[in-house]
C-alpha cells in the first residue's frame, strides 16, 4: 500500500511537471459546463443565468468602464444583445474589476454608463470577484457563449468578438456572431476560441 | 488510506499550480477616438505582425527582452522603470529590450509620443498595429490569452513568454536564467 501511494504521488508530481493537469485553475475550456451565479445589478438587484427561463443560451461577456478595448466594444455589445436576446441567446455583462483598484468600475460609474450608452443587457458586478477566476477570465473584454442544456450550460465558445477592434466596419469575421449562428442551427462552431488584447482584470488575489 | 493518497495527491497538485502575481494598478480611463494618425510624423516604426516578427527571431548571441505595453495600461507603465534600468546594463550583459507599444492609433500623436519623450524613454520603441489580434497572438505565444503587460524573453537557444506584470527583482531573476 505504501508503494501504491508513493507511486500515485510520483505520478501526480510527473503529470504536473509535464503540464498536463496545469490547466485546472486556468478556467473553463469548450465543452466545460459553466458555474451560475447570482451577482448584483448596477441597481442591486440579483441576476442569474437561470432567471432567462427562455434562453437557448447566453452571451457572457467579461467587461468594464475604462478599458480601451472594452470601450471599443461597446457599441457592438449592446448590437450583439438587440440581435440575439430575440433568439433567446442575452448578454450578460459582469464587471470583474475591484473598484478599490480602478475608481472609475465602480458601481455608480457602471450606472451612469449603463444608462449613457444604453445598455440593453444586465449590467452586474462580479462583487467577490469569484464568477470571473472560474470561468477563467483574464482580461475585458473576454466573451464566453454558454448553451443551455438539460444538464447544465455548456462553454461553446470564448474569445472575442471579431477580427478587428479598431474599425467595426473592416471586420472581415465576427466570431461571436458565426459562433451564435452555428450554435442556434445545431451545426458545429468552426471557430471556438479566439485570442485579442485586453486590459488585465484588476484584482489583489490574482 | 485512499483519501490519505487523495489529500496528497492534492497537495502536490495545489503546490504546482501555483499563480504568478498579477499587478493590481489601475489604468486611466480612456476614450477611443476614431482620429487616425500618419506614420512619418511620429519618427517610430509602425508594424505589421509580418514585420515585428524578425525582431522576435533573432538568431545573434544577445538576449532579447520584448516588453508588450500601452501608455493606458497602468500595470505597464509601471514596470517600464525596470525594463529601462534593465536596458541600461545591457552593453555590459549583452542584452537588449525592445518595447512594443500596443497604444491604438488615436492615441499615437496624443498620448504615446508625449509619453515616449517626457520619460525620455531609451529603449528602442515600436508599435504593433495589426488589428487582426487573432491571427498573431498564438504566434507569440500559444498560451497568451492576450492581456498586457505581457514580456517574452528569448535568446537562439531559449524561450520564455510571461503574461504578467514584472518587478526588477523578478525581471534580473528571469535574465540570470539566461545567461
Amino acid at each position: 500500500m505504501k508503494y501504491l501511494l508513493v507511486n500515485l504521488v510520483l505520478i501526480t508530481v510527473f503529470l504536473s511537471h509535464k503540464g498536463y493537469l496545469k490547466d485546472i485553475d486556468k478556467g473553463y475550456g469548450i465543452g466545460d459546463y459553466a458555474t451560475d451565479f447570482s451577482l448584483p445589478d448596477i441597481n442591486g438587484e440579483r441576476v442569474s443565468l437561470a432567471d432567462f427561463k427562455d434562453s437557448k443560451g447566453y452571451l457572457v461577456i467579461f467587461t468594464c468602464n475604462t478599458c480601451p478595448y472594452a470601450i471599443a466594444y461597446e457599441d457592438r455589445i449592446i448590437a450583439l444583445d438587440k440581435k440575439y436576446k430575440i433568439k433567446g441567446v442575452p448578454v450578460i455583462a459582469i464587471n470583474p474589476n475591484d473598484p478599490d483598484l480602478q475608481p472609475a468600475d465602480d458601481v455608480q460609474h457602471m450606472k451612469k454608463r449603463a444608462i449613457d450608452k444604453g445598455f440593453t443587457f444586465p449590467y452586474l458586478v462580479d462583487e467577490k470577484q469569484e464568477i470571473f477566476p472560474q470561468y477563467g477570465a483574464t482580461k475585458t473584454p473576454h466573451v464566453y457563449l454558454l448553451e443551455k442544456t438539460e444538464k447544465g450550460n455548456v462553454v461553446r465558445y470564448i474569445g472575442t468578438i471579431d477580427d478587428n477592434y479598431s474599425n467595426a466596419s473592416a471586420v472581415r469575421t465576427k466570431y461571436v456572431e458565426n459562433a451564435v449562428d452555428a450554435m442556434l442551427k445545431g451545426e458545429e462552431i468552426s471557430l471556438t476560441t479566439t485570442r485579442a488584447i485586453g486590459c488585465s482584470i484588476k484584482s489583489r488575489k490574482r | 488510506m485512499i483519501r490519505s493518497i487523495l489529500f496528497l495527491s492534492i497537495l502536490v497538485l495545489t503546490g504546482c499550480g501555483v499563480k504568478e502575481s498579477k499587478n493590481t494598478e489601475s489604468e486611466n480611463s480612456e476614450l477611443v477616438t476614431n482620429e487616425f494618425t500618419t506614420v512619418d510624423s511620429l519618427g517610430i516604426p509602425i508594424y505589421k505582425f509580418d514585420e515585428l516578427e524578425p525582431l522576435l527571431n533573432k538568431k545573434d548571441d544577445k538576449i532579447y527582452i520584448i516588453n508588450f505595453w500601452a501608455t493606458w495600461c497602468a500595470p505597464c507603465i509601471k514596470e517600464l522603470p525596470y525594463f529601462e534600468k534593465i536596458n541600461q546594463q545591457g552593453k555590459t550583459n549583452n542584452w537588449e529590450v525592445i518595447l512594443v507599444s500596443l497604444d491604438m492609433p488615436s492615441m499615437w500623436k496624443s498620448k504615446l509620443i508625449p509619453f515616449i519623450r517626457t520619460k525620455n524613454l531609451q529603449s528602442e520603441v515600436v508599435v504593433l498595429n495589426d488589428p487582426d489580434q487573432n491571427s498573431w497572438i498564438p504566434k507569440i505565444d500559444k498560451n497568451w490569452s492576450g492581456s498586457i503587460p505581457a514580456t517574452l524573453i528569448y535568446n537562439r537557444n531559449k524561450r520564455k513568454f510571461y503574461e504578467q506584470a514584472f518587478t526588477y527583482e523578478m525581471l534580473n531573476k528571469e535574465l540570470r536564467e539566461f545567461k
